[in-house]
C-alpha cells in the first residue's frame, strides 16, 4: 500500500465524516420529518447549491470515463464535453422560481410529489416511482462498482473490502443525515474535484513541457487529435451535437437534479447558484477532459481508457498530492451515488409507503421507516454490486437517457403549458422510456445521433397529442 | 391554492421570462460552440493557427466560449432576474417559518 497516496484519501473521506455528523447535528427540528430529511428543509444556500448539482450530475464518467475517452479521441472529445457547460445554468433557468414556488404551494417534497399534485393521477405517481427506483438503484449499483475498483486500484485493498469501505463511509452520513449532510458534504466533494482538477490540469501542462509544445507532440503523431473530429474521424458535427440533449439540456429531466431545485431557500440563493455553477461545471468539464488529451504525449499507450486519470495524476505529482487529487473521483462518485441512495430511499418511503400503503403513518413510524429502507436499500446495493447481475448492468445502461425521456415533459410541460394532463403524461412516460430501451437495443444512435434524441422528441410529441385529444374529450363529457 | 391564482400570480411571469432567458442562453451557447469548432476546425491541421498554443478552432469555441457564456449568465442574472418571494401566498397553508 502506498501510503503517501492512501493518508490524504483517509483524511478526505474523514472530513466527510465529520461534516455528515455537523450536518445531522444542525437538522432543524422545527420542520416536519419528511421535509428536513428528504429535502433539507428548504434552507440550501447559492454555493452549496451550486456545488450540490454540480457534484450529484458529475460521476465517475466526469472524472475517469470522461479523461479516458479524450486520451483517445483528442481535442473532439473536449469539444463534446463542453456541451455540459448548459447544466451549470439551463436547469436552474427552466426549472427556476415556478418550480420552487408550485413545489412549495403543493408542499411537494419529492419529484413525484409534484407530478401527483400536478397531474392528479395514481397512474403518473406509480409510473414515475417505479423508474426512478428501477433505473437509479441500478445506476447506484454500477456506481459503486466504479467507487470500489478505484480504491482497489489506489490502495490494493481487495475488491470487497474496498466496496465495503466506499459504502460503509457513504452510507453513514446518508443514514442519519438525510438531504442536509448530502448537500453538505457534495460541497466538500465538489470544492475537493475543483481544486484535483486545478492542480492535475497545471500539473500535466508542466510536464507536457507547456500547452505548445504538447500539441505539437499530438499534431506529430496523429494530426486528427488537434482536428474536432476525433482520432479517427467519427465524430461528426451532427452526433457531437446531439449530446446537447444526453448531456446539456436533457439533464432537467434527471430526478436528482430535478429534486434540487426545490430545495433552496430564496431566490438570492437560485441567482448565485447559477453564475457559480456555471463556472464550475464548466471548468471541471473543460480542465478534467483537457487533461485527458494532455495526458497522452506524456503517457502514451495505454490501453484502458479508465486508467488514464489515475495514471496520469501518480506520474506528474509527487504521491501526497497524487492523493489529494486522487481525492477528486471518489468524491464524485460519493457525491453522485449519495444523491442517488437518498432519492430512491425517498421514493420507497415517502411515495410508494405514504402515498398508497399507509397515508397516517406517524412522525416516528416515518422517522424509523426511512432511516430503515435507507439502511436496506444501501445493504442491497452493496450486495448486488459484490458481483453485479446482469439485470443491473442492463437496466444501468438506461438509466440516464430513460429517465430523461420519461420525466423531461411531464416536468417542464407540466410547469408552463396548462393543457397538459395526465394522459398525456403518462402517455409521454411510457413512449420515451420504451422507445429509448427498443432504440438502444435494435437501431443505436439513428441517423447518425446519439440514441437519446428520438425518444425525447417521440416523448414531446406523445405528450402534446395525447393531451390536446383527451382534452377536448374532457370538455365535451363536461 | 387553486389552479385560478395560480394563473394569475405575477411571480409567475417573472418566472416564465427568466425560463426563456435560459433557452435563448442555451442557443447563444450553441451557436458559438458550433460555429467556431466546425467554422475554424474544419481545415486540415497544418494550416490551423494557434492562440495560447491551442488550435484557434478550440480556443474561440471552448475556453473563450465558456468564459463568454459566464459573462452572459452573470449579466443575465445580475440585470434580468428579479427576486420575488416564494413563501407569501401561503395563506391558509402551512404557517411561514
Amino acid at each position: 500500500m502506498k501510503w503517501e497516496v492512501v493518508t490524504p484519501l483517509i483524511v478526505f473521506l474523514i472530513l466527510i465524516f465529520i461534516a455528515g455528523l455537523w450536518a445531522s447535528r444542525n437538522m432543524n427540528k422545527s420542520n416536519s420529518f419528511l421535509q428536513e430529511y428528504f429535502l433539507g428543509g428548504r434552507e440550501l444556500g447559492g454555493f452549496i447549491l451550486a456545488m450540490t448539482m454540480m457534484a450529484t450530475y458529475g460521476s465517475a464518467s466526469s472524472f475517469i470515463g470522461g479523461p479516458g475517452a479524450a486520451y483517445t479521441q483528442g481535442l473532439g472529445w473536449v469539444l463534446l464535453a463542453m456541451s455540459q457547460v448548459v447544466t451549470g445554468y439551463f436547469v436552474l433557468m427552466v426549472l427556476g422560481k415556478k418550480f420552487a414556488i408550485i413545489a412549495r404551494q403543493y408542499q411537494a417534497v419529492t419529484l413525484i410529489d409534484f407530478l401527483k399534485e400536478r397531474y392528479q393521477s395514481k397512474w403518473v405517481v406509480l409510473l414515475s416511482a417505479i423508474s426512478i427506483i428501477v433505473f437509479l438503484f441500478s445506476s447506484m449499483a454500477a456506481q459503486w462498482v466504479g467507487g470500489a475498483r478505484l480504491i482497489e486500484s489506489l490502495t490494493g485493498l481487495s475488491y470487497t473490502s474496498a466496496l465495503f469501505v466506499f459504502v460503509v463511509s457513504v452510507m453513514f452520513y446518508v443514514i442519519i443525515g438525510g438531504f442536509r449532510a448530502v448537500a453538505v458534504t457534495d460541497a466538500i466533494q465538489g470544492a475537493v474535484m475543483f481544486i484535483g482538477t486545478l492542480i492535475l490540469l497545471i500539473a500535466v501542462i508542466i510536464a507536457g513541457g507547456g500547452i505548445p509544445n504538447i500539441i505539437q507532440d499530438l499534431a506529430a503523431e496523429n494530426p486528427n487529435l488537434i482536428r474536432p473530429y476525433g482520432f479517427d474521424g467519427g465524430l461528426t458535427p451532427l452526433y457531437v451535437s446531439s449530446f446537447w440533449v444526453l448531456v446539456g439540456v436533457g439533464v432537467v429531466g434527471l430526478p436528482q437534479v430535478t429534486v434540487r431545485a426545490m430545495s433552496y431557500k430564496n431566490s438570492k440563493a437560485m441567482h448565485r447558484a447559477i453564475i457559480i455553477g456555471t463556472i464550475v461545471v464548466g471548468f471541471i468539464m473543460l480542465g478534467m477532459h483537457l487533461i485527458g488529451v494532455f495526458a497522452r504525449p506524456i503517457l502514451p499507450g495505454i490501453e484502458i481508457g479508465d486508467k488514464v486519470m489515475p495514471m496520469i495524476a501518480l506520474e506528474v505529482l509527487p504521491p501526497w498530492l497524487a492523493g489529494i487529487v486522487l481525492a477528486a473521483p471518489m468524491a464524485a462518485i460519493m457525491s453522485t451515488v449519495d444523491s442517488l441512495l437518498l432519492l430512491v430511499s425517498s421514493a420507497v418511503v415517502k411515495d410508494v409507503y405514504i402515498n398508497y400503503i399507509k397515508p397516517d403513518a406517524s412522525e416516528s413510524v416515518i422517522k424509523k421507516m426511512s432511516f430503515g429502507v435507507t439502511t436496506i436499500l444501501g445493504i442491497l446495493v452493496f450486495l448486488m454490486a459484490l458481483s453485479p447481475p446482469d439485470l443491473i448492468i442492463w437496466l444501468n445502461l438506461f438509466s440516464f437517457g430513460g429517465l430523461e425521456a420519461a420525466f423531461i415533459w411531464p416536468v417542464v410541460l407540466g410547469l408552463y403549458w396548462a393543457k397538459g394532463n395526465k394522459f398525456g403524461a403518462i402517455a409521454s412516460m411510457l413512449v420515451g422510456t420504451g422507445s429509448y430501451i427498443i432504440i438502444y437495443t435494435y437501431f443505436p444512435d439513428p441517423f447518425g445521433m446519439h440514441t437519446v434524441v428520438l425518444p425525447v422528441s417521440f416523448s414531446l410529441i406523445v405528450f402534446v397529442a395525447v393531451s390536446l385529444l383527451t382534452g377536448k374529450k374532457m370538455l365535451h363529457s363536461i | 391554492m387553486d389552479k385560478k391564482t395560480n394563473q394569475k400570480d405575477p411571480r409567475f411571469k417573472i418566472a416564465e421570462k427568466e425560463a426563456w432567458i435560459g433557452v435563448g442562453l442555451v442557443l447563444i451557447n450553441f451557436i458559438w460552440w458550433f460555429g467556431f469548432a466546425y467554422g475554424m476546425g474544419s481545415k486540415p491541421a497544418d494550416e490551423y493557427q494557434y492562440i495560447f498554443g491551442l488550435p484557434a478552432w478550440f480556443f474561440y469555441s471552448c475556453v473563450a466560449g465558456f468564459v463568454i457564456m459566464c459573462i452572459l449568465v452573470i449579466f443575465a442574472v445580475k440585470f434580468f432576474f428579479r427576486e420575488v418571494p416564494f413563501d407569501e401566498e401561503m395563506k391558509g397553508g402551512a404557517p411561514k417559518k
